[in-house]
């Protein structure tokens, strides 16, 4: 169905090619994963698909791409359209109009289609995606679920033989992107579309792929069944970490085939009992906080408690009030009840003196950079703090983070921008440290990294609060769970417990090990699995 | 309803006021607007800038009146009051600040003024009664471009000030207040990134999903030369009209000429583009009454004109009360009657109560709450 001919793709300024000498063909009804770290060219690959790389972003591309023998070199993008549905990364971004209806009539009245035939598709396609119910809503006031579902169907309902989507459940939630995939799924087995999508979080839909592309950035392409290629990609979902550290050839590509496994080997591991970690003083103390916007509850009546030396995961679905809580803590959201952090309010405090008790790293970190380069935005950072000059540098150090300083702050990775945003706000040295979302769009090292970075800051004292929709993340990440929903604090313990009773939230490897209380293969001594095995 | 048949109702309004300074009649108009305007309107957040155009109206209604009453150069009429005058050097001699003012043209500031504030009225009302988006839909296909263009910047708009409350809580974290020229950069950089990325997303979104594919390379020489064409007799007979006081056969035919040449040049122009609209709004009956009741209106205000010279234009002095025509009340009921002859537009709070009411049983039963996700059940804004 696609054909890559000897694809080459280079951009200027870039001494490799992204892509070198790509042949490979994708078969009709297939659902091909995209894999890689960031920064290997996942989404040239996908734009290379529907002719948007390189006619729309630039660059040089040699070799041919042909969907269904129509190829690229010949057909720009728009004339693509219907056979190929390209799905973007943010869905809200790529929305024409304003209203379900219209958004999805949207690409048919591009390509002139009868109004009558379009009447007739627009209802099909609703009913394809289940949002019949949201035809006449607007686009915002969506969920960022049904928003990936609308924009899915919108490109659907040109009728294209093709799905290309890139990162399609970055921003959702558990729940919300497990039934997003189910929907592609869907479109799979039971429409025979062929689907190439890109996903950082490979566990997510790695039971449902049929081919893995694994791109391990040096221009090469490696193509195969998912058991085998991720055997020894250098991407590693938790169920090919426990493979490998068994020692399987073969990935067990679901809980279901890795538990069955697992029990027909009698690997039965012994768990290690961590110490659990030594409870410091409390740092933040809330009573009935509470925020509403208008009529809108956001937070009602938190009591929550933090202790220095401790991570603490917050979860939950999308809306639950993760956000506001941070915030509210912080003290840049008004709120009532009761709040001390590091023995003050920071509601009562200036901006500039919450600083030095509590520090937020917001959801898209990026709209804290705004200079030129890495040096320039460090400096400017010792400054706004009232630091020595050069502490913001060694900060970014301590972290792990060695960034050469004439870079532009946009020019690095998802991971290396977060590390120094985190540096620039650990400057003013607040002891308490809130993250919203850090791991949006990190691939595994990233976030292991991150994982090091934040392990590490607790280590010397720091109070943690990270809200993530990344369970494995906040399994290795945590030792203590704090659980949201509709404005409510619904569970608080230690992540071990909380993490492994949720049916949503619980980590792939504690579903391999249940009832055993693993959450990582940190939890594990393997050194007993071996013994049993040889 | 189409939003179209709104605008021409509105326009036909504002013509209307335009052709008289009598206070009655402009009085009149305004209340029929308001009336159709207050019974028509739909309840979504498009529909809630009445109260802007209000409050312009009075504005321009109070400056006008100021500067009447305390610049004017009329020095006869019936003496309102003796202000203060304030002595100015001799190359203002033209000018007056205070000083005697008289009643008489106050007043005729007073009409000229709601005559203004009546058009920006009625501009108002098509606002308030016209869905924006959708009218931009029905634009000929000539100009689908520009059409798109305006829509995406009525999206954009918001989602840029929305952009640029997130970067200042987060500037906020960071260093405390922004303030200065410094500060400045710390919300522009970001917020400008921001709005190229999202512009790249947007671009990239519609290319992928065909946008202008249906184009034909290069417009025709003929459609060019057409809208040339029209384009030059509109601008001659246009001169002609405003230059000669009354209809002369000349002008009148190089207006139409002209029209029907852009027309032509249009229609020309959007056979390159075969976009298809999906359900398009449809010109029917209610529509029909409510361009007729704005042309009639406009047509009554030109024969009160013939008939009664005196009636539509006031002029002061002598002072006196402004004649009533009894046409006036004809051309206020053909303006009111699409608030009552048109069917009203279906309200999201009048769908929300019925829905309530039809589901009353079941909720109950299971004890949830009303449905609070109001959009949801928003009916639609078109032709019921």
């Amino acid at each position: 169905m696609i054909d890559l001919i000897g694809l080459s793709v280079g951009y200027p300024g870039r001494p490799a090619p992204v892509l070198a000498d790509v042949n490979l063909s994708i078969d009709e009804g297939d659902l091909v994963l995209v894999a890689g770290r960031t920064g290997t060219g996942k989404s040239t690959l996908l734009g290379t698909v529907n002719g948007l790389v390189p006619r729309f972003t630039g660059g040089t591309m040699r070799g041919a791409v042909t969907v269904a023998g129509r190829s690229t070199v010949d057909h720009a993008a728009r004339d693509m359209a219907d056979l190929v549905g390209f799905v973007g990364q943010d869905p809200l971004a790529g929305f024409v109009t304003d209203v379900v209806e219209e958004e999805i009539a949207y690409g048919m009245e591009q390509l002139g289609i009868a109004p009558d035939a379009m009447r007739k598709r627009v209802e099909e396609t609703l009913d394809t995606m289940g949002i019949a119910d949201l035809r006449r809503r607007s686009l915002r006031s969506l969920s960022g679920g049904q928003q990936q579902r609308v924009a899915i169907a919108a490109v659907l309902a040109a009728q294209p033989q093709v799905l290309v989507l890139d990162e399609p459940t970055s921003a959702l939630d558990p729940t919300a992107a497990s039934d997003v995939l189910a929907a592609i799924g869907a479109l799979v087995w039971d429409a025979g579309l062929t689907v190439v999508l890109a996903e950082h979080r490979l566990e997510r839909v790695m039971k449902q792929v049929d081919q893995v592309l694994w791109l391990p950035g040096d221009g090469r392409a490696e193509f195969g069944p998912p058991a085998e290629v991720l055997a020894h990609a250098d991407v590693v979902p938790p169920l090919a970490q426990l493979s490998r550290a068994i020692g399987w050839a073969q990935v067990p590509l679901s809980v279901r085939d890795a538990r069955r496994r697992v029990g027909r080997e009698h690997v039965e591991p012994s768990v290690i009992e961590h110490e659990p970690a030594p409870v410091g003083p409390t740092t933040v103390r809330a009573r009935g906080l509470s925020v509403s916007y208008g009529p809108v509850v956001a937070l009602d009546g938190i009591d929550i408690d933090l202790t220095a030396g401790q991570v603490t995961a917050l979860m939950g679905r999308n809306g639950a009030g993760k956000s506001t809580l941070l915030w509210a803590l912080q003290g840049g959201r008004r709120s009532t009840g009761e709040l001390t952090v590091a023995g003050a309010d920071p509601r009562r405090l200036g901006a500039r003196a919450a600083r030095r008790l509590v520090t937020l790293v917001p959801q898209t970190a990026a709209d804290l950079l705004y200079l030129p380069t890495v040096a320039a935005e460090c400096a400017q950072a010792d400054e706004d703090a009232g630091a020595a000059p050069g502490a913001t540098r060694a900060l970014l150090e301590r972290l792990g983070m060695d960034l050469p300083s004439r870079t532009d702050p946009r020019d690095l990775s998802e991971g290396q921008r977060l590390g120094l945003v985190l540096a620039i706000q650990l400057s003013a040295g607040a002891g308490v440290l809130l993250l919203d979302e850090p791991t949006r769009g990190l691939d595994y090292e990233a976030k292991h990294q991150l994982r090091t970075m934040l392990r590490a800051l607790a280590a010397d004292g720091a109070t943690v609060l990270v809200s993530t929709h990344d369970v494995e993340f906040a399994a290795g990440v945590s030792d203590r769970t704090v659980m949201m929903a509709d404005a409510q604090i619904v569970a608080d313990g230690p992540s071990r417990e909380v993490c492994a009773a949720s049916p949503s939230f619980a980590p792939q490897l504690a579903r391999v090990f249940a009832p055993r209380p693993v959450l990582t293969l940190d939890d594990i001594d393997w050194a007993s699995v071996r013994a049993v095995r040889s | 309803m189409h939003p179209w048949a709104w605008w021409a109702w509105a326009i036909c309004a504002a013509v209307t006021v335009s052709l008289t300074t009598n206070p009655w009649l402009i009085g009149l108009v305004c209340a029929a607007v308001l009336v159709t305007v207050l019974r028509r309107r739909s309840d979504e957040p498009w529909a809630r800038s009445l109260g802007v155009y209000l409050s312009m109206a009075g504005f321009v209604l109070v400056m006008r009146v100021f500067f009447a009453t305390f610049f004017s150069a009329t020095s006869s009429g019936t003496l309102l009051w003796d202000l203060p005058q304030l002595s100015l050097p001799s190359w203002a001699a033209g000018l007056r600040i205070g000083g005697r003012v008289y009643l008489e043209p106050v007043l005729m500031a007073c009409f000229d003024a709601m005559r203004l504030a009546a058009m920006l009225l009625c501009v108002g009302a098509a606002n308030t009664l016209a869905n924006p988006r959708r009218a931009l839909r029905s634009v000929p296909a000539a100009l689908y471009e520009i059409s798109v263009a305006v829509v995406i910047a009525l999206t954009v708009a918001p989602q840029m000030i929305e952009s640029l409350a997130r970067v200042r809580r987060a500037q906020r974290l960071r260093a405390g207040a922004v303030t200065g020229v410094g500060g400045l950069a710390r919300l522009v950089i970001p917020v400008l990134e921001d709005s190229v990325e999202r512009a790249m997303g947007l671009a990239r979104s519609m290319e992928s999903r065909g946008f202008g594919r249906t184009r034909a390379g290069g417009g025709s020489a003929w459609g060019i030369l057409l809208g040339l064409l029209g384009s030059v007799c509109l601008g001659i007979g246009a001169f002609l009209m405003l230059g000669g006081s009354r209809p002369s056969p000349v002008w009148v035919v190089l207006l139409a000429a002209g029209a029907l040449a852009l027309g032509a040049a249009l229609r020309l122009a959007g056979r390159r583009l075969q976009v298809t609209h999906y359900r398009p709004d449809d010109w029917s009956r209610p529509e029909w009454v409510v361009l007729a009741s704005g042309v009639v209106a406009v047509a009554a205000a030109v024969a009160a004109g013939r008939l009664a010279p005196g009636a539509l234009d006031v002029t002061m002095p002598p002072l006196a009360l402004p004649a009533l025509h009894p046409l006036f009340l004809f051309i206020v009921a053909s303006l009111a009657a699409p608030a009552v002859l048109t069917p009203p537009p279906p309200r999201v709070s009048d769908w929300l109560a019925w829905t309530a009411r039809r589901s009353e049983p079941e909720q109950e039963q299971a004890g949830g709450r009303a449905d609070l996700d109001a959009e949801r059940l928003r009916p639609r804004g078109g032709t019921p």
